[in-house]
């Protein structure tokens, strides 16, 4: 494989294509709605009317409005059919004629979609994710040769800091100063490896990213890898996700065969594996010292940093560990440069950031929107929510609530930390007036509970101690020192902690305290009627 | 400890006891430790595999692993205790998995869940007395844009109402009855 065949598949694959192409997705949340149905049924509907030469019914990746699944497209006539069922499918073709459908119309028009923009998943909806020569035809593995033969390592690393990139994952680090670190650690062996493991319930961005565009990951990963000088790769992947592992297993074999990944990759100098490993349902194993304990098969448990995994990682040798969306950033950055990428966001943020939006709004499903987009924006606009939204929760069991009146936030890594909560992987979901701000720091904290892996003592008896106190405070059994005893748990939990899991578990009860103090002191006043709670600290209640 | 998630494997053939040593199981397990070169980092991998096998990970099957790998039971064991995937018992006939992820439960997954524990007189990780259903819940499927999700016997099912989930729940019984 060399350039020129590279261009060459893409230049047939682009005559290939046929005048009208009817997407169906095939991913996440429409595959469960019963997609797959409704594209044999198109394809029948077409086989039908005899319109095979003209159009073309393509299974494709997330269409974003996960909610209306299954969804259907046909381009380019611009059109959305929304919750379409196998019956409808023939009628959906019959509208290219003419004809009429009862299939719902969506409106392509809507805020949902034009307020997003799309870097990460330029390529999802468009294309098949199980053919490489669809990723191809959009440019595909072109940036992989642009880094191989017209870029020294050095180069790329250069790139990639100038470019503003921070990790997807949700800590937000420089990704261009871990690529140089791991470029200058010296050593006979390297890894590269890409986190899949979104454990965040409520996330479900990396899980798109891999159904509908697994190539990109692959190709980031590369690139990474020739930066840094590493020849084999690992993709760690929840075992939740089995169509996401089946999709990046058939990428990975289409690549190998196209003398894309392997050895001499463009039959040049650069070898580069990629192996996946499964995860087995362990939260802390997206903490990167426990993921790599799990790559090599030991149970999932952090340790002490320093020595980071760039210098001492999987085996003991440098490893380079970046988040499946922070990989999905990195061709487009090759193919358009630095200064492309760091026009879009804020100062301090840039590019975009896919959310999965989700709970009481109207519209749920994925966006990607620039970085700076306000809150507002996204739940108001783009997810149509009302008046009746109370909070919104970002960062999963590590991040925070935002309340209402705190909308105007821009989405962006320092904005989110000062109002409590952080950007987190990606997972961003509504919460009304119906809900219990307790409660929620109560789901949060039984989840931190479960899934601590024991090995510090902050992190396995705080979470204990503190869902009980949060369960004593829902029961109407509390007074106000055991609010007194939670908030001082929470700070001791968060600075002496191991690892992540441990210092950011408190966050959900902290941001609700902050804001939504109230709650917590109306449960308490049921409990001692003739002491009126109020919210200063003096005011300590004697019954224990 | 959370109960366990293997709900997306496939429905597992009835276990036999994984001493029988002519068992065909066993030679597909072989086959997937060579692959490794039975390394030891390997072992999440071959647990997986034997799962998929053996519908569950008892502690023969684990004392197997252990020798072919060698490894120290101690860490075997380790490992299939600390991840909520391995399941160490038998699940029922059908298997009904509540996803609890965040957006599933602000929509209501503890009506869901508070429903089914409720007709089936189990709570989540328990196996009916019959051995005809598993609860058991799930921290998140991502599959968040149609909450709240279930999944029964390996299909996820979108936004579902206690109703619903209860008439899938009930059509099994009578079946199996």
């Amino acid at each position: 494989m060399v350039l020129n065949d590279l261009l060459e598949i893409a230049e047939k694959e682009r005559n290939a294509r046929k005048e009208i192409v009817i997407n169906c997705c095939v991913s996440a949340g429409c595959a469960s709605s019963g997609s797959q149905a409704v594209r044999e049924g198109l394809e029948k509907a077409v086989k039908d009317a005899k319109l095979e030469d003209k159009v073309e019914v393509r299974g494709v990746g997330c269409m974003r409005l996960c909610c209306q699944g299954p969804l259907v497209e046909i381009s380019p006539k611009e059109e959305l059919f929304q919750k379409v069922t196998p019956q409808q499918a023939a009628s959906v073709v019959g509208t290219l004629g003419g004809g009429k459908t009862d299939a719902l119309k969506g409106n392509l028009k809507h805020p949902f979609f034009t307020k997003q923009m799309s870097i990460v998943l330029e390529n999802s909806g468009r294309i098949d994710p199980e053919r490489i020569e669809a990723y191809i035809a959009e440019e595909g593995y072109q940036a992989l040769h642009q880094a191989l033969f017209e870029m020294k390592p050095g180069d790329v690393v250069d790139t990639m800091i100038k470019s503003g990139l921070r990790g997807r994952g949700g800590a937000g680090y420089p990704t261009g100063l871990k690529w140089a670190t791991v470029a200058k650690t010296q050593s006979e062996r390297k890894y590269v490896v890409c986190n899949a493991d979104e454990g965040d319930p409520g996330a479900f961005m990396d899980r798109s990213v891999l159904e509908s565009d697994p190539h990109r990951v692959l190709e980031g990963m590369a690139i990474a890898a020739y930066a840094v000088g590493a020849s084999q790769g690992y993709i760690y992947v929840r075992a939740e996700y089995p169509l996401a592992i089946a999709r990046l297993q058939t990428a990975i074999r289409q690549a190998k065969q196209m003398g894309l990944l392997g050895m001499g990759i463009f039959e040049s100098q650069f070898n580069f594996n990629i192996d996946i490993r499964i995860g087995a349902g362990a939260f802390v194993c997206g903490e990167e010292t426990a993921l790599m304990a799990s790559v090599e098969g030991k149970r999932g448990t952090p340790r002490p940093r320093p020595p980071f995994p760039a210098e001492s990682g999987l085996w003991g040798f440098p490893t380079l560990l970046n988040n499946v969306e922070t990989f999905a950033n990195i061709s487009p950055i090759i193919r358009k440069g630095a200064a492309w990428f760091a026009s879009i966001g804020t100062e301090k943020s840039k590019g975009t950031k896919v959310f999965a939006l989700a709970g009481k709004i109207e519209n749920t499903g994925l966006i990607e929107v620039p970085m700076g987009t306000t809150l507002r924006q996204i739940v108001e606009e783009m997810g149509g929510g009302d008046e009746n939204v109370k909070a919104v929760q970002t960062g999963g069991p590590s991040g925070g609530c935002i309340p209402a009146e705190a909308l105007d936030t821009p989405v962006d890594y320092d904005s989110l930390m000062k109002v409590g909560s952080i950007m987190g992987s990606g997972g961003m979901i509504v919460m009304d007036q119906e809900t219990n701000m307790v409660d929620v720091a109560k789901f949060f904290m039984e989840f931190c509970k479960d899934e601590s892996c024991g090995k510090c003592i902050p992190c396995r008896t705080g979470t204990v101690q503190m869902h009980h106190l949060l369960e004593k405070i829902l029961g109407r059994k509390a007074t106000q020192k055991d609010i007194d005893k939670l908030e001082e748990l929470c700070e001791v939990v968060k600075n002496t902690s191991l690892c992540g899991l441990g210092q950011t578990a408190p966050n959900p009860v902290l941001s609700t305290l902050r804001f939504f103090r109230h709650e917590y002191l109306e449960l308490l006043q049921a409990s001692v009627p003739q002491t009126p709670a109020k919210s200063s600290p003096s005011d300590h209640s004697v019954t224990a | 400890m959370h109960p366990n998630v293997a709900y997306m494997k496939r429905k597992p053939e009835p276990a036999a006891p994984p001493s029988s040593g002519t068992d065909k199981r066993y030679k597909i397990l072989e086959t997937a430790m060579k692959r490794h070169q039975h390394k030891s980092d390997a072992l999440i991998e071959i647990m997986h595999t034997a799962q998929e096998l053996f519908g569950f990970l008892d502690n023969d099957l684990l004392t197997h692993v252990a020798h072919r790998l060698k490894l120290p039971l101690s860490r075997v064991y380790g490992v299939a205790t600390f991840y909520h995937f391995f399941n160490l018992k038998p699940n029922g006939r059908h298997t009904c998995v509540v996803c609890m992820g965040t957006a599933c439960y602000v929509k209501g997954a503890n009506k869901l869940l508070a429903a089914i524990e409720d007709f089936a007189k189990i709570k989540s990780g328990e196996t009916t007395p019959d051995n005809e259903l598993s609860l058991l819940t799930a921290r998140c499927i991502g599959a968040c844009g149609i909450a709240p999700a279930v999944v029964c016997d390996s299909t996820v099912m979108a936004r579902q109402t206690p109703e619903t989930v209860l008439n899938q729940v009930k059509g099994w019984m009578q079946h199996g009855s």
